[in-house]
C-alpha cells in the first residue's frame, strides 16, 4: 500500500493528472485506494442508510410490545430474526432504530463540537494576543474536565434529557480537540505567503480567515469530525448504559445493553447484537477517519 | 528631496525608515532586545523606473518591501516603525507609514506585490481565476462576468492559456505559478509593484522569461518596480538604478551602470566581485573575499555596520554611522573613506 501511495504522489508532481482537479478531489482519489478506508466507508454507509431509512427497514415498530413473544431466541419464531427482548419487542427493529439514534446524536453532537471548536480555534489562532491566551485557558479548563462525569451530573440533574439537550451537552464537552487543531493550522497558515498576499491586496480579516485559511484546514477538520462521530456514539452508548442518555422508549444501543444486563445468562443475544452494532459502527468510522487522514495528508502517515 | 505628487516628483519616497522587531525572552516573555532589521533607510523611486534593492540574507531588503505595503504593523505585534514612506497615490501623496487600515485600503489597489515563493504564495484551494480575480473582488465593483473577462485578459497577457483559469496552482510549474502571481499583482492596475525576489525560487532557464515578461509589462502598463533581489546579475538586467543594502542600511545607490560597473562602497565592491563570471578567460583575479558573516541585527556594530568586515575600516568608523553623500553623478555612498 505504501508503494501505491508513493507512485501516486510522483505522478501528481509530474502533473500527470488532467486539468481542474482540486486538492479535495485528489484526496478522495487516494481515499478510495485504501482498503480499510473503503471498508470503513461501507460500514458507515450501512449505518447512515439504516438510520435514514429505519421506518422502512425495521420489520416492526421499536415500541411494539408483545406478551406472546417475550425473550424469544433469534429465529425461534417467524418475524423476529434476531429474537425479542424481555417485553417482547423485536430486537432487529430496535437495532435499526438504534442506528438512527446513534447517527442523530453522533452527527448532532459532532456538529456542535466542530462549530464551537472551529470558531474558538480560528479566532484564537488568527487574532492571537490576549484573546488567544484567554481562549486557550478556557480550552484548557474544558480539557481538564472529566467529560463523562460532567455529562453524568448534568443529565442526572435534568432527569429526562431530550435528544437536543443530549447532543448539546456532548458537543459542548468535546470541542477542545477541534479547537486546538484548528488553532494550530490557522497559526501556521496565516504566515503563509498567500495569506500575506491577501492581506497586502486589502482583504479583510473575515475574508482571509474564511476564504483563505479555513478551506485549507478542512482536511484535518473532516478527519477529526469523522473520528468524533465515533467518539460521540460511544459517549452516548455509555451515558445510555448508565440510564442517563436516551430515555425509553427510544431504542438506543447503550440503553439496550442496560436493559439486557439482567438477562445476560439466559438471553445473551440481547447484549451481543447491540454490543456488536456499537463495536462495528465505531470501528467503521475509525477506519474511515484514518483513511481520510491518510488521504488528506499523505505525508502525515503514521 | 521633497514629497511632490505632480510633475516629475518621485512615486515613492522612503525617508529615514526604521523597522525594529521586538525580541521576547525570559519566563515573562518580555522584550529583551530589538532586531534592527531596517535602520535608517532613505531612497526614492521615480515613476516608470525600476529600483533594484540588493543585499544578502538578513540585510532587511524584504522588510523594506513589506513596510511599503504596510504589512508589518498588523502582522507583527509590537513592531516599531518610524520614518516616512510617501507614496504619490491617486488621491495625493500619502505617508503609508501613518495610515490606518481603512485609509490604507484604497492605496492597496495601487501598490501590489509579487512574492518570492510561487508555491506558498498561491492558495492551493483556489482556482487560478479566483486567485487572479481576488484583488478585483476586493477593490473593483465588477460583475462576475466582468471579473472573468479581466482575469482571462490578464492570463493572456502573462502568457497563460485561458483554459488554465479553472485549474489549481499545484497543476503548474514554478514559472507558470509566478506568472499567475504577476497576473494577480497587476489585476488592479497598480502603479507600483514591489517584487520580492520574484525569480529567486525559479530555475535559471525560466528566470529570464519571467524577467522579460516583467519588463514588457512595465512598458505596457507604465509600472514602477521596486525589485528586491540578492542576485546581482538579475538586478543588473532589469534595474535602472540599484540600491545596495547591508545590515539594515543603504551602502550605495546609483544608476545600474554606476553601481554595477564601478562600485564605490567597499561592500558593494565585494558583493559585485562575487558575481560569477562564466567566461574563464575573463575571470577576475582581484576578487574580494569578505571574512566572517554578516553580524546579527540584534547586536549591530557601533558606527558603520560594515566595519567588522571592511578592508578599509579605521577606528573612526566605530564612532559615527556614515550618512549617504553624493560622490558625483547622482550616486550616493555611505562611506567617508572613498
Amino acid at each position: 500500500m505504501k508503494d501505491t501511495e508513493a507512485t501516486l504522489d510522483r505522478s501528481e508532481l509530474e502533473g500527470a493528472s488532467p486539468g481542474g482537479r482540486s486538492p479535495t478531489a485528489m484526496a478522495l482519489r487516494r481515499l478510495f485506494r485504501s482498503h480499510t478506508a473503503v471498508a470503513g466507508l461501507a460500514i458507515t454507509g450501512v449505518l447512515v442508510v439504516t438510520g435514514l431509512l429505519a421506518p422502512w427497514i425495521a420489520p416492526h415498530e421499536y415500541w411494539r410490545i408483545s406478551r406472546e413473544a417475550v425473550m424469544q431466541a433469534p429465529g425461534a419464531i417467524p418475524g423476529h430474526a434476531l429474537g425479542t427482548d424481555e417485553l417482547g419487542r423485536d430486537v432487529l427493529s430496535r437495532l435499526v432504530y438504534g442506528a438512527q439514534i446513534s447517527l442523530l446524536l453522533g452527527v448532532g453532537a459532532t456538529g456542535v463540537a466542530v462549530v464551537l471548536g472551529v470558531i474558538v480555534g480560528a479566532v484564537s489562532g488568527y487574532f492571537g494576543g490576549w484573546l488567544d491566551s484567554l481562549l486557550q485557558r478556557v480550552t484548557d479548563t474544558f480539557m481538564a474536565m472529566p467529560t463523562m462525569l460532567v455529562a453524568i451530573s448534568v443529565t442526572a440533574i435534568m432527569e429526562r434529557p431530550t435528544l437536543a439537550s443530549l447532543f448539546l451537552i456532548m458537543g459542548f464537552l468535546s470541542w477542545t480537540t477541534v479547537s486546538r487543531v484548528v488553532r494550530g493550522q490557522v497559526l501556521s497558515l496565516r504566515e503563509n505567503d498567500y495569506a500575506v498576499a491577501a492581506r497586502s491586496l486589502g482583504a479583510g480579516d473575515g475574508r482571509i480567515l474564511f476564504r483563505h485559511l479555513l478551506p485549507n484546514c478542512m482536511g484535518p477538520i473532516v478527519v477529526l469530525a469523522t473520528l468524533l462521530v465515533a467518539g460521540m456514539i460511544l459517549f452516548e452508548a455509555g451515558l445510555s448504559f448508565l440510564g442517563l442518555g436516551v430515555q425509553p422508549p427510544y431504542p438506543s444501543w447503550g440503553r439496550m445493553l442496560l436493559d439486557a444486563k439482567p438477562y445476560m445468562e439466559e438471553s445473551p443475544w440481547l447484549m451481543v447484537y447491540p454490543g456488536a452494532a456499537i463495536v462495528l459502527t465505531v470501528l467503521g468510522l475509525n477506519f474511515f477517519g484514518d483513511g481520510l487522514r491518510d488521504a488528506f495528508d499523505p505525508r502525515m502517515k503514521v | 528631496m521633497s514629497g511632490n505628487a505632480t510633475g516629475t516628483g518621485p512615486l515613492l519616497e522612503v525617508e529615514g525608515l526604521h523597522v525594529h522587531f521586538p525580541v521576547h525572552g525570559g519566563i515573562l516573555r518580555h522584550v529583551v532586545g530589538w532586531v534592527k532589521a531596517v535602520d535608517g533607510v532613505s531612497f526614492a523611486v521615480r515613476p516608470g523606473e525600476t529600483l533594484g534593492l540588493v543585499g544578502e540574507s538578513g540585510s532587511g531588503k524584504t522588510t523594506v518591501g513589506r513596510a511599503i505595503i504596510n504589512l508589518l504593523r498588523p502582522t507583527v505585534p509590537g513592531v516599531r516603525l518610524s520614518g516616512a514612506i510617501r507614496f504619490a497615490s491617486e488621491g495625493g501623496v500619502v505617508d503609508v507609514n501613518g495610515l490606518d487600515r481603512a485609509a490604507m485600503h484604497p492605496v492597496r489597489a495601487e501598490i501590489s506585490m509579487v512574492f518570492q515563493d510561487p508555491y506558498s504564495s498561491l492558495n492551493p484551494r483556489m482556482t487560478v481565476e479566483q486567485i487572479v480575480g481576488g484583488p478585483l473582488r476586493i477593490h473593483a465593483r465588477l460583475t462576475k462576468a466582468e471579473i472573468r473577462e479581466r482575469v482571462l485578459a490578464l492570463l493572456d497577457r502573462v502568457g497563460l492559456q485561458p483554459q488554465y483559469a479553472s485549474r489549481y496552482p499545484h497543476e503548474f510549474s514554478g514559472g507558470q505559478r509566478q506568472r499567475i502571481g504577476i497576473a494577480r499583482a497587476l489585476a488592479t492596475r497598480p502603479k507600483l509593484v514591489v517584487a520580492d525576489e520574484p525569480v529567486s525560487a525559479l530555475d535559471v532557464s525560466v528566470r529570464s522569461q519571467v524577467i522579460n515578461l516583467m519588463q514588457e509589462l512595465q512598458e505596457e502598463f507604465g509600472l514602477t518596480y521596486l525589485f528586491v533581489a540578492h542576485d546581482l546579475s538579475v538586478v543588473h538586467h532589469i534595474s535602472d538604478r540599484i540600491a545596495v543594502m547591508y545590515l539594515g542600511s543603504l551602502c550605495e545607490i546609483g544608476t545600474a551602470a554606476q553601481v554595477y560597473g564601478d562600485p564605490v562602497h567597499p561592500y558593494a565592491k565585494a558583493l559585485l566581485s562575487a558575481v560569477p563570471q562564466p567566461d574563464p578567460h575573463r575571470r577576475r583575479s582581484d576578487r574580494i573575499r569578505l571574512q566572517g558573516d554578516i553580524p546579527t541585527p540584534l547586536r549591530k556594530p557601533s558606527g558603520c555596520g560594515f566595519r567588522t568586515r571592511c578592508p578599509l575600516a579605521k577606528p573612526s568608523c566605530a564612532e559615527k554611522v556614515p550618512e549617504l553623500r553624493d560622490v558625483g553623478g547622482g550616486r550616493l555612498v555611505a562611506c567617508p573613506e572613498v
